[in-house]
Formats: C-alpha cells, sequence, structure tokens
C-alpha cells in the first residue's frame, strides 16, 4: 500500500487514487484535420519511463486531479502539486 | 531415546501437562512445548519424509529454520495441513502425522524410492517422459508430490483479523539488541511497536550466562517492563513477514492452533531490524541423517523447552559463536564431543538415525550430530525493502549495506554477533543514530561445500538437493544463481532456503572457481515464513466482498416479494412474486403493456453538472449537441471514450441554462463522475464548471404504460400532464407533499413514462402512493427482468449488453452528430478513422426467428447459412409475451445494410434461420411514445 | 546435442551423470551476426530458435541483460490456453498452443505441457449468456470449447465454493479442454538449449545500452560487452521495451505495470484445472510439485518495481478464499512481481518498429508466456522475410493508427 499526498486533502492510501494520465499530454484540436499518426499518438503513445514520471492523478474522494512527480523503480513518491496551479 | 526432557530449565510448565498423538501413538509434553520440542522430548527421531526421495526427517531446528518437520494436525475437529513442528505451540490433545509419509514417518512406503536416487537427480524430469506423451506420467508425478493433504472443510470462524496500525518506530525481534532499541526509542518518547515472533521477548538472550551483569532471564524481564512502561506495544507470537512500498510493514500474529491469524498492516516511520542469525548446517557426507541437528537449535531446545536432544552428541562447529551453544548443552549434562571440521572430511554414520561420526577413518560412536558452519544473518525483510547486502569476508556473510529507507539492523542480524556490541547497536538505532558496525571478536574458519567430496551430501534437507546435483547443475551450464535454483529447486522448499541457501551458493561457487559474492543471491521474497491465504482475506468476505449497493426502497420491495438480484452492482428487484419465474415477468411485461407498470429507477446515476461554462462542458463530453437544448428539455446520447467507443448512455436534463442533470447508467455512475471531472480539470475553467452526483439523494420511480398519465395524476403534484402541455423529452420541477418533485416524461419501455425523482426519505412515502394509483388502474410493481424486456422490445439498448466495447454510436443508428456536430467532442476524431470508416462494423440489429420457432440463445452467434464464420452474435433474446412471438437483438457486420437478409443463428453447433430486420419490434411509429 | 531419453537417464544415472554436456555454452559475443535478438527470455530465445530452424539463419546472437529466461518466463503463472473471441487472437494464440502441444519432442526437452483444461467461471444467468456467447465465438473460431454448467463444473472441481452464500455461486463455465499449464523455466531452457545446438550464441549478463544506426537503419546494439552488428534486429524485451524504444528512437503505446503471482506450500493433489473466476479476478492451477499456482490483475500503478503491493495481494488471495474457501487454511509460500507490457487493446504488437532492420515483439501483457512459441515463430519470420506472415499482421503497431485494435475485454470480458 503506497501513500501518496493528494495537495487538497494530504497523505492518503493509494486506493483512494485513480491514474489518469501521463502528465503534459495536450488533446489536439480535433476541429482542424489531424492526421491518423497524430491522433494516434496523443490517444495512446506513453514515454513509460523508467525512474522518475510526471503524471496525472485523480483523488477519487475529493475528485481533484493533481500531477505526481514519482519515480517507477523505487516507487518513491517526490511531490505533488494541484493541477490547476501547474499550468500543464 | 536418544532426547530426553531435563528436569530443570526451560520456559517450560512441567505443572500442565498435555498429551498428543504423532503417527497415531500417544506422546506427552508440557505447556510452553512445540509440537517439535515433545516429540524430541520423547525420543523421536524420525518427524517426516523429504520431498523426493522419502528419505527419513529427524527435526533440524527449533525455529523457523527447520525443513523437515512439517505435519497435518487434528485438533477439536479442525485439520491443518503443512504445520511447521517446531514454530507451532503444543496443545492438548493434538493428532499429528507426518506429511507426505504412509503408514508414518518411521515406516514410509515409499522410502525405498531412495534407492534410484541416482536416476532421479537435478531436473531428471526435463530429460525423460517426452515419448509417448507426458500426460501419461504427469497423474502418477503428481501423485507422488505434494506435502500435506488438504481437507475439504471450511472453517466459518476461520477468519483473519486485519488491522491498520502506525507507529514511529517497529522494532522487529525481542532478543537482547531489539529489547534495548525499543526501550531506548519508547523512553524518547517514541510511538513503538515490538514484535516477535516466539511466546515471549528473549530471544537468544536466554542462552547468555548473564547481560549486563544480571540474569539474563531477570534482565529480558526488566526490559520489557520499562519498555512497556514508557508505553511501547508488544506484540508476541507476530512474524514480520514482508516489507511493501513507504515503509509499510506485514505482520502476522498467531492465536494458537485451528485460529485464524491477525494480519497487521503497520505503517513504521523508522524499521529497527532485530531478527538475529540462523546456524548454517556443515555439508557433510550423510549429513541428513535423523540426529543432525543446528547446534545453536540443540542449545535453543534446552533453554527454551528443557529437552536435550541427544545423549552424546558430537559438535561439529567451525566459529566463536558455537561456544555459547555449547556452554549450554554442557551445562545441560550432555555427554560432548568436539569435531573440528578443518582437521579432514566428516562423516555422518547411521541410517534411520545417528550412529556415529567419523574422521579421518576413525569413527566414533554418537547419536546426536550438532552443526555449526557459522552464522548467517535474517536479512530477508532488510532485502524485501530494497536493501542492499555486503559480502564480508570474515564472517563468511551476506550483512546489510545500504538500506533506500529508514532502516536499521542492529545485533546479530547485523552481522554483530558479540552481546555487548549488540546492545550497543541496538541502543544507538533506539535512539534514531545511524549504526557502525565495529570489528567483532567473531571468528570462524571458512567451511563451505567441497566438490567431488565423496558420499551424499545434502544441502536442501527437504527438497533431496545434493551437492552432486550442484555439481550437474554447474556441468550442465545452469550456473547462474536462479538458473541454479529452478534447475535443482535448492531453497525452494517450505523453509524457503533459510537452511540451504548459503550451502548452495558455496558449493556453485566453489565448482565454478569464484568467489561466493560473484555467484550472488536469489531474490529474497516475502512472506518470510509460510502464512494462510486466510489472512489476505478476513471480514472482506461474503457479502462484504464487493458489497452491492441498496436501493432506499428496498424493503419495500423485499414487502412485495420481490426476487431481489444483482444488476450492476446493485440489489434490484427482478420480478415479484412467488413461483414460476419466466410466468411471473411476462404477467408484468403484459400488465406494463396493456395498463401500467411501475419501477424502481433509484439506481440510475443522476450527476449534476453547474456553472457558466456547464453547457459548452456537456457538449464537449457528449456525442449529442447539448448547446441546443433547452431548460425543462431532455436529451438521449452517448459519452464516448476518446476512441469513439459508447462509454454510457443517458439522458440529460437541462433544469436551466447554467444547470443539467446526467443520468447514466446504474453501473457506470462512478466511471461517468470520474470521467467527468476529468474533463472538467482538463483543459477547462474548474471553478466555472462543478460536478455533483446527486444519485444517492435521489430515488426514482417510473410509471410507464398506457394508463401512466392517470397514475401520476392520481398523486395530485401541481404539474400539467397533458399531452399537449407535457411533451415526451420533457421535464418539469415540481412539488410534493412539500418536498421537491422532478417528473421527466422519458421512455425506457416505448410506452408513455414517466420518471418521478423525489428526496430518498420521501421515497417511501411516493412509492406507496403510486403503486396504490397503479393498483387501481390494473397495474402495479414490475422488476427489471420485464422491463429490460420491454426496452428490448422497443430496441433500446443497454450498454454493455447491446454494445461491447468497440461499438461506435453510428453503429447504433446515432450517426448524425458524427457527420454534423461541429464543436470537439470526446472521441470525435476516432469516429473519423479507418477503423469507424470500415462497412464491416457490427451493427445493432433485430432477428426474426420463422414462425413457430423457438426465442434464440442469447449468445448465439449469426453465420451467414451454411457459414461458419461469425457475423456477430446475440445480445438479447426472449420470448416476447406482448408480441407472442420470439425476438432477439444482435449485433452483426454491416447489420444496418442487411434488414430482410436470411441468416443463421448458430448455437453449439445447432443452426436456426432468422432474417435480419430493423432493431425495432413495437410502436415503430412511435404513437405509443408520444401518445 | 546430446540427446534426452529415459535410456540415456539410465545409462547416464549408472555412470555418476558425469556424460551430460552443457545444455548451452556461454560464447563470447562475435563483432557481427546475421542477426541479433534482444532479450533472452522464451519469446527471444523461441525467435532465434525459428530462425535457425525454419529459416536456416544460424548465425544469430541473443543478448540477455541478466540471466536467461529470467523476465516474466520466469515468473508468470504457467497458463497456456487460446480461448478467444476474435478470430485474429484465436488464431494467434492457437497456432501457439498448437506448437505447445509439440514442443517437448520438438525440442527434445520436457517443458510440461499439461492439457488440464482452462475452465472460466460464469457467477450468473447474465454471465452464462456471456459465456456462451464467448464458447460459440470460440467454437466457430476452430477452438475446443464446451459451456459447462453448475453439475458439470462441480464434477470438475469440488473444491470450489458450492455453499448457498458464496459471494459469487457458480453457475457454470466455459471450458478449453486443450488449455493447461506448462513448465515455464523449462520453456526458456528447451528454447535456448535447442537453439545453442543449431549455432546459436545466447550471450547472458550482456546489457543493451544503445541501438547503432546508420542511415536511418539500424545495423547493431552497443552492449555491456561491446558493439555487436546484425543483419537484422528483433526485440523481444517485454515490460522494458519503452525503455529500448527510447533508445531507438520509436514510440510505443505501452505502460508498463507490476503483475503479481503466487505460490503455495505444496499440497496433495486439490486441483486438476486451471480455474478462472471473473468476478474476482483470481485463477489458480496447481502445479504438478503440488503448489497451488495463483495469479490475479495488475497492479494499480504504472510501475518498473518487480515488488508485489499489498491491496493487489489482498484482492488477488481473497479473491482465491471466496472462490475455493476450503483452501483459506493453505499457507502462502511466496509472491512475487514481474513487469508486463501493458497495450491499449492488451493485444501484442508484433511488426516493424518504424526503425528500418528492427522489428518487435512486446505488449503481450499478462498473456506472454502462453504465446511464446508463436510469438517467437512469428518475430523469426519477420526478420527472416522483412514482411508479416498473415497470422501476425493484424497485431502490427499500425493498428493504433487505423484504429483497429484486437481487444479481447471488449467483446468477451476475459481478463488478460
Amino acid at each position: 500500500m503506497q501513500v501518496f499526498t493528494c495537495p487538497f486533502c494530504g497523505p492518503r492510501n493509494e486506493t483512494e487514487f485513480h491514474f489518469v494520465a501521463e502528465a503534459g499530454k495536450v488533446r489536439p484540436d480535433t476541429t482542424q484535420p489531424i492526421s491518423d499518426a497524430e491522433w494516434a499518438t496523443y490517444l495512446h503513445t506513453q514515454r513509460n519511463e523508467k525512474g522518475p514520471v510526471r503524471e496525472v492523478w485523480m483523488h477519487t474522494t475529493c475528485a481533484e486531479l493533481f500531477v505526481m512527480q514519482r519515480d517507477s523503480v523505487t516507487m518513491a513518491v517526490l511531490g505533488t502539486q494541484a493541477l490547476r496551479k501547474d499550468g500543464s | 531415546m536418544t532426547g530426553r526432557r531435563l528436569a530443570s530449565g526451560g520456559l517450560i510448565d512441567r505443572k500442565a501437562p498435555l498429551r498428543l498423538r504423532f503417527d497415531g501413538r500417544p506422546y506427552g509434553g508440557f505447556a510452553g512445548d512445540t509440537i517439535a520440542s515433545a516429540l524430541l522430548a520423547n525420543g523421536v527421531r524420525i518427524v517426516g519424509r523429504s520431498f523426493k526421495y522419502h528419505r527419513p526427517r529427524g527435526v533440524w531446528g527449533a525455529w523457523v529454520d527447520d525443513p523437515n518437520a512439517m505435519m497435518t494436525v487434528r485438533l477439536n475437529g479442525r485439520e491443518m495441513p503443512n504445520v511447521p513442528a517446531a514454530t507451532t505451540p503444543l496443545e492438548d490433545g493434538m493428532d499429528v502425522r507426518a506429511v507426505n509419509a504412509w503408514p508414518s514417518a518411521k515406516y514410509d512406503v515409499k522410502g525405498g524410492l531412495d534407492l534410484f536416487h541416482r536416476w532421479l537427480g537435478a531436473g531428471f524430469y526435463y530429460k525423460t517422459f517426452i515419448w509417448p506423451d507426458w500426460h501419461l506420467f504427469e497423474p502418477a508425478i503428481r501423485k507422488m508430490a505434494g506435502l500435506g493433504h488438504v481437507s475439504d472443510a471450511v472453517y466459518d470462524d476461520y477468519v483473519s483479523d486485519q488491522v491498520n496500525a502506525a507507529c514511529d518506530v517497529l522494532v522487529i525481534g525481542g532478543g537482547p539488541a531489539g529489547l534495548i532499541a525499543a526501550r531506548t526509542a519508547a523512553e524518547r518518547g517514541e510511538a513503538v511497536t515490538l514484535v516477535d515472533d516466539h511466546p515471549d521477548v528473549g530471544g537468544s538472550a536466554l542462552q547468555e550466562v548473564a547481560i549486563a551483569g544480571a540474569d539474563p532471564a531477570k534482565w529480558v524481564t526488566a526490559q520489557k517492563a520499562a519498555f512497556v512502561a514508557a508505553g511501547g506495544q508488544v506484540l508476541v507470537g507476530t512474524t514480520a513477514y514482508g516489507v511493501y512500498d513507504h515503509q509499510l510493514v506485514g505482520l502476522i500474529q498467531q492465536f494458537g492452533f485451528g485460529a485464524a491469524p491477525r494480519r497487521w498492516r503497520m505503517r513504521a516511520r523508522r524499521i529497527v531490524l532485530a531478527t538475529g542469525a540462523l546456524d548454517r548446517p556443515v555439508t557433510c557426507a550423510n549429513n541428513d541423517v535423523p540426529g543432525v541437528m543446528s547446534l545453536q537449535g540443540a542449545a535453543d531446545f534446552v533453554t527454551r523447552y528443557g529437552v536435550l536432544v541427544g545423549q552424546r552428541m558430537a559438535v561439529v562447529a567451525n566459529n566463536a559463536a558455537a561456544e555459547r551453544a555449547v556452554a549450554v548443552l554442557d551445562g545441560a549434562g550432555g555427554r560432548i564431543r568436539r569435531v573440528d571440521p578443518a582437521k579432514g572430511a566428516v562423516t555422518v554414520h547411521g541410517r534411520r538415525g545417528v550412529a556415529g561420526i567419523s574422521q579421518k577413518g576413525t569413527r566414533r560412536y554418537a547419536d546426536t550430530v550438532l552443526m555449526s558452519g557459522g552464522l548467517t544473518p535474517l536479512v530477508h525483510l532488510w532485502r524485501h525493502a530494497g536493501g542492499k547486502l555486503d559480502w564480508c569476508p570474515d564472517r563468511q556473510a551476506y550483512l546489510p549495506g545500504k538500506s533506500p529507507v529508514d532502516m536499521v539492523a542492529v545485533g546479530a542480524a547485523n552481522g554483530t554477533f558479540d552481546l555487548e556490541q549488540a546492545l550497543e547497536e541496538g541502543q544507538t538505532a533506539g535512539a534514531g543514530r545511524s549504526v557502525t558496525r565495529g570489528p567483532t571478536d567473531y571468528h570462524l574458519t571458512p567451511l563451505w561445500p567441497k566438490p567431488g567430496s565423496a558420499g551424499r551430501q545434502w544441502i536442501d534437507f527437504q527438497h533431496d538437493v545434493t551437492l552432486k546435483d550442484v555439481e550437474m547443475a554447474a556441468r550442465e551450464n545452469y550456473v547462474s544463481v536462479e538458473h541454479l535454483k529452478r534447475y535443482t529447486t535448492l531453497g525452494m522448499a517450505a523453509d524457503q532456503g533459510k537452511t540451504a541457501n548459503m550451502a548452495g551458493l558455496a558449493a556453485m561457487a566453489s565448482v565454478q572457481g569464484v568467489s561466493i559474492p560473484e555467484v550472488g543471491t536469489t531474490t529474497f521474497r516475502p512472506p518470510f515464513v509460510p502464512i494462510p491465504i486466510e489472512a489476505f482475506h478476513g471480514q472482506h468476505a461474503k457479502t462484504q466482498w464487493a458489497p452491492v449497493k441498496r436501493l432506499p426502497l428496498e424493503d419495500l420491495h423485499r414487502a412485495a416479494d420481490a426476487a431481489l438480484c444483482e444488476y450492476g452492482g446493485w440489489l434490484r428487484p427482478g420480478w415479484y412474486g412467488q413461483g414460476d419465474q419466466t410466468a411471473l415477468i411476462a404477467q408484468e411485461a403484459v400488465m406494463a403493456r396493456t395498463h401500467v407498470g411501475v419501477f424502481d429507477g433509484s439506481s440510475l446515476g443522476k450527476i449534476a453538472v453547474m456553472g457558466p461554462d456547464a453547457k459548452a462542458f456537456l457538449n464537449f463530453v457528449y456525442y449529442n449537441t447539448i448547446t441546443t437544448l433547452k431548460p425543462g428539455h431532455l436529451r438521449y446520447g452517448f459519452m464516448l471514450t476518446e476512441g469513439g467507443v459508447v462509454y454510457d448512455d443517458g439522458v440529460v436534463a437541462c433544469l436551466s441554462p447554467e444547470s443539467y442533470i446526467v443520468s447514466c447508467s446504474s453501473s457506470h455512475t462512478d466511471g461517468v463522475l470520474r470521467h467527468l471531472e476529468a474533463w472538467r480539470q482538463d483543459g477547462n475553467d474548474p471553478d466555472r464548471i462543478f460536478v455533483h452526483d446527486t444519485t444517492q439523494a435521489w430515488a426514482t420511480v417510473t410509471v410507464t404504460g398506457p394508463k401512466a398519465r392517470e397514475v401520476v395524476a392520481a398523486l395530485g403534484v401541481a404539474c400539467d400532464l397533458d399531452k399537449a402541455a407535457f411533451a415526451h423529452m420533457t421535464l418539469r420541477e415540481t412539488t410534493w407533499q412539500g418536498d421537491a418533485l422532478r417528473i421527466a416524461r422519458v421512455s425506457f419501455t416505448g410506452d408513455v413514462s414517466f420518471e418521478i425523482s423525489v428526496t430518498a426519505s420521501k421515497a417511501a412515502a411516493l412509492w406507496e402512493a403510486v403503486i396504490a394509483a397503479a393498483r387501481d388502474h390494473g397495474g402495479g410493481a414490475i422488476g427489471l427482468e420485464a422491463v429490460s424486456i420491454l426496452r428490448a422490445e422497443k430496441g433500446y439498448i443497454m450498454v454493455g449488453k447491446d454494445t461491447d466495447g468497440e461499438t461506435m454510436p453510428h453503429d447504433l443508428g446515432f450517426w448524425a452528430p458524427r457527420q454534423k456536430k461541429t464543436t470537439a467532442f470526446v472521441g470525435d476524431r476516432s469516429l473519423r478513422s479507418e477503423n469507424a470508416n470500415r462497412t464491416s462494423r457490427k451493427m445493432l440489429v433485430g432477428l426474426r426467428v420463422q414462425d413457430g420457432a423457438a426465442a434464440l440463445a442469447t449468445g448465439a452467434h449469426v453465420v451467414l447459412p451454411g457459414g461458419e464464420v461469425s457475423l456477430g452474435y446475440v445480445t438479447f433474446s426472449y420470448d416476447s409475451p406482448t408480441l407472442g412471438h420470439p425476438i432477439a437483438l444482435a449485433l452483426v457486420d454491416n447489420g444496418a445494410n442487411r434488414h430482410g437478409e436470411g441468416v443463421e443463428a448458430w448455437h453449439m453447433g445447432s443452426r436456426q434461420s432468422v432474417t435480419i430486420c430493423a432493431p425495432c419490434f413495437y410502436d415503430a411509429e412511435g404513437e405509443k411514445l408520444h401518445a | 546435442m546430446s540427446k534426452y531419453s529415459m535410456f540415456r537417464l539410465l545409462r547416464e544415472g549408472l555412470t555418476g551423470n558425469r556424460g551430460w554436456g552443457q545444455a548451452w555454452r556461454s560464447p563470447t559475443p562475435k563483432a557481427a551476426y546475421d542477426a541479433i535478438v534482444v532479450g533472452g527470455g522464451g519469446h527471444g530465445l523461441a525467435t532465434a530458435y525459428y530462425l535457425a530452424k525454419n529459416h536456416g539463419i544460424t548465425n544469430v546472437a541473443v543478448i540477455e541483460k541478466g540471466w536467461l529466461g529470467g523476465g516474466n518466463t520466469g515468473r508468470n503463472t504457467t497458463v497456456i490456453r487460446s480461448n478467444y473471441f476474435y478470430p485474429e487472437s484465436a488464431a494467434l494464440y492457437d497456432f501457439s498452443v498448437r506448437l505447445y502441444e509439440g514442443l517437448s519432442q520438438d525440442l527434445n526437452y520436457n517443458v510440461m505441457f499439461s492439457q488440464r483444461g482452462m475452465l472460466m467461471l460464469a457467477h450468473s444467468e447474465p454471465e452464462m449468456e456471456m459465456a456462451a456467447r464467448q464458447c460459440n465465438a470460440m467454437r466457430l473460431n476452430g477452438l475446443d470449447a464446451e459451456l459447462l454448467d453448475r453439475d458439470q463444473v462441480r464434477r470438475l472441481a469440488p473444491v470450489l465454493n458450492f455453499r448457498d452464500d458464496a459471494r459469487y455461486p457458480v453457475h457454470g463455465g466455459v471450458i478449453q479442454p486443450r488449455g493447461g499449464t506448462g513448465r515455464h523455466d523449462a520453456v526458456a531452457w528447451g528454447y535456448a538449449r535447442a537453439a545453442d545446438a543449431l549455432g546459436i550464441d545466447i550471450i547472458q549478463n550482456c546489457e543493451v545500452l544503445d541501438f547503432i544506426t546508420e542511415a536511418g537503419r539500424c545495423v547493431g546494439v552497443t552492449t555491456s560487452l561491446g558493439d555487436i552488428r546484425g543483419g537484422v534486429l528483433g526485440a523481444a524485451v517485454a515490460g522494458h521495451s519503452s525503455v529500448l524504444a527510447q533508445l531507438g528512437g520509436y514510440d510505443l503505446p505501452i505502460t508498463s505495470y507490476a503483475l503479481q503471482a503466487f505460490v503455495s506450500e505444496p499440497l496433495k493433489p486439490v486441483l486438476d484445472t486451471v480455474v478462472l473466476s471473473p468476478a474476482t479476478g483470481t485463477y489458480v492451477s496447481q502445479s504438478d510439485k503440488g503448489g497451488l499456482v495463483i495469479g490475479g490483475g495488475l497492479d494499480r500503478v504504472p510501475s518498473y518495481g518487480q515488488n508485489g503491493n499489498m491491496p493487489v495481494q489482498e484482492t488477488v488471495l481473497g479473491g482465491l478464499a471466496e472462490m475455493m474457501p476450503a483452501l483459506a487454511k493453505v499457507k502462502l509460500l511466496r509472491h512475487w512481481g514481474g513487469i508486463v507490457d501493458v497495450t491499449p487493446d492488451s493485444s501484442p504488437i508484433i511488426g516493424p518498429s518504424g526503425v528500418e532492420g528492427l522489428y518487435l515483439n512486446c505488449g503481450w501483457g499478462t498473456g506472454g508466456f502462453k504465446a511464446i512459441p508463436a510469438g517467437g515463430y512469428f518475430l523469426a519470420h519477420l526478420m527472416a522475410n522483412g514482411a508479416h506472415h498473415e497470422i501476425s499482421r493484424p497485431f502490427d503497431l499500425t493498428r493504433f493508427e487505423t484504429g483497429m485494435l484486437v481487444d479481447e475485454s471488449a467483446a468477451s470480458g476475459i481478463p488478460h
């Protein structure tokens, strides 16, 4: 059981959280033409880094999204910030 | 007789005699005994058989390192398999049988297998049983394998408590170093928990002559008292079995035979590892004969249980720590002969028990051989936490190195075998300071397996891995330590290599001519000792496992004799009444079509979406256009995934330009809520949109059928129900008996329907009023099964049943937004992919059977006449009571363009001719819907 | 390669087992090979074997970071099955099962493929309808499948929970009789030994540090033992596929997760088939040695840490106790984790990487072991011919652009 720190609620068990996406993914403007490859990159491509990662998570009990930096090997949580202040 | 009970000493209560049977024979023991100590006290030598060769096995150790004494134990009508005798406290009346032996450990019929050992070496099964076929041999091999038999009995009170706890400091191991660490930390004001797997703390203290100038037992008592006085928590009979992410330690607390253990999830700010060390066996010829034991174990049997394990004991030891144990045995009156293994190869004699020992051709009598090949610190938990190990040549052992977490090892676990230093380390660690390992007085003569030695030399006692097996593995190039383990099964027995691993690694190092650290170690995997599967279960069981959601009206449904069934995680009425289920469901369906039916729609999700940007937001998350939806109006629509697949369907209600209610499938509410929140906070100003789940706050009663309007009218709500004033797909907010009431004219059946929602606390009053009115009009309550028929007759889908994870909205006939909607929406680009444009997409259709034919099987596939290629499948099929003939819905390749085509429904090899048709069998023109 | 047989075993037994040669060599890598396979797990070793056997390409190196078979090949729950819904999946996985059926003889190494049946339970009438959908699909795909009712399931696995208070009562199930289990290490070792005998160099303890690219074409790898050049390259590195992709400069739609597995103490035979409960996600079989081999769903957090985590342990083991309450008293001996490479549709990626000269076999997620023979067969086909075999074509990376996913969970509800 890992402990993640929700920027709003503090440290909570991992079971309260929901992995949303890797951070930094921007939805293309779908009212403009987008190639299949571009859309597939947005939809499916993952960095899936080994080591430090930046991800968007949801704390399901307060429903807030936030950005978490953690290490995908050691599982150390390196930091969390509210998404709305992050600008990503 | 070899072992015997001493007149005094040990922690047993000689005034409390206990009885046990072993392999059918009666024996006696005392309170405080383990099964193993009692058997040894009775002179029992053969306590089991090895896994492969069925060689006789005696008790090796007094603790978790014993790989040999595994029992099936019965007591008070309860039977447990694979009970470790060395760590299981004896209880009165235990009926103990050795596993893997019949009729007894002493006279095992399979003992003869050992004669064939030369053909049954490491990995023999990989090299044979290939022809003609493995299946020919497998059943016999399966029967031979396995240890204990597990009974099919289920013990209803065998339920593990699950405890979440946290502490500042968790001290694992209550020996001298652990005790002092715990006391020191507690006296600093920290919240400390001390765990020890024995019935009481003390650990190796019992073998000491004196600690800090005091009698060891008194010293232990004093430390414990001081610790408890300082607020410390002691958990005895408790094993730390694993260390997990973020300093979470799994503890397992035993409560005696047959009782489920309690599992603790202990979050520790810091961890002090004081788990001690184990004695290693000496690898020599014939070293597996019953009566060959761990020297430290033998000393433990004296100090804990007052049992002297032999009368004429040969001690084969290579290290300084042996002296303490020898002194204990000497003090207990054992006759001891020292055999220095440095002076030449040692051979043990005897077959069913030790009969002597020889070195350099000189044979001496002994009934017991006590071995000490050096101490191995117990670093399992250190490794679980990701701590590094350093090889120490002086100690010939792996010691804790760097730790990535706040964990420190002290005492023997840290390779500090000298008492004074161990106490100092304990104190330092308890005070939260870093521990530096000092120089040691401990010394040993390296003593490792010598390749090429004569005789059979056991490395893994339970799994029958000998030095020759290791040599053979090396010869065949299974030299990686993991290959060695897997090929020979070394270290994979119930003790998980606690006795075998070091000798195995050393043997491989020696065969290859490299150093031990070059060979490396296998991974230490939890649990430290085997623990029951129940420990992970507990009260999270039966109805508490994924508990169903309950309706506010459940009591009323029960009173009305509802058959409550699970639908999408909710317990909902399937039908009402006793008797033939099919007939009851048909009656309900017909009643709803001819008069009126009332059903409980409270489980439907009701998510409020509000704020200045709510409309644009909903327009984005819905496939359908929401911007044109006016207050008081409803719109049916789909939420898609970004992959363009229908995720949920439902109705959006516009209360005002800034306030909407999203209704969604009962089982999808949590998911839809997450979906909405994720989009709300991604790319939107979350201060201008608010999402709020009101599902539990509102109860919904749905009235459907030709008499629905009359029934609603009878409630006396302040609302014009006239067809012209209250059209299909509109909504009214009103009041009823002083409470807010929402009435939506929306239909899931194809008939005129009203969904009436009221605050959950008024649900019962509303339900009763509606049911009373419905009775007056020849109707009544209907269950979900009838509803499911009604909606299928009309061709209304249930997401997940009539759609699958590939269904896009145009597959269901909803093509307009895909072609016309100009603003962005979730999933839009995927609807323009090659996949979305395929003509062979599975589309929703109806299937008509031939006149007089029976209903299709749901789950049947659709094939061309005589064909064997699936074109799709039947998602719903029923003999419609309303229409008097079977109906079916199906997803079929290009189905929308195949209406009228004759195909076949294929079910388990049988075929039935059907015709593809539109997926609507009832009121296709919508006259009844809009009536 | 010295042949294994009963006769040989008897003879060796009489002469101290001294005549067994090396199962495989430990060669020093050459500077160049005709083909290089990165990854010495089951898929990589099988690829090398089929390159030699089917295509006559024997100047091949298999490069393995650690010890061969040490990744997911040596960590899985050993289930082999092809009970798939879509024809594309059924063709792929049943090709694999068919290769498994002759594998012990083919490799002259007993991989102990035990076709004891793969039973998927149905816990309600709606689930029975889904089971029928699945069973019909399998049969139309040319697979063996039977729909069982409650009594038939009970005869097959009486240890299941047939009590009245079962949270998930057994209504029936679908069985694939040809499904079963194999000895996972033996599959890796058998392929390694057979590949080695055909002249292939298996290079262990050799880590790929980078790809060597010339004029946009991948022509070799830089390793911890130096540069090794290859005419064509294949990568089969499962959970570490994304790490390799970063080196190679191509994109993958893969997320790595830890998948846990569990084994109990050995018991006398108590369960003769493989059983999966879709409701709890737990599945279990009993190894020939007697241990219950237990698996379940993925961990919740994307991860490269090969450790287990408690929430999933409780779901999987608690699920077993729900499913077979008599086994709640059995003791867990060991649990571990492997890193699996999960794609958006949980189907594998077989095909060109996007970098010329480099082909992929990855994305098997939780189901790679059963596909080892097929994965190796088709990667070898690609490397030898530069083009797909018909069976592997639907699994090309381009499906993520066309949207033509092969998503079994979409149709069948089978957790992978």
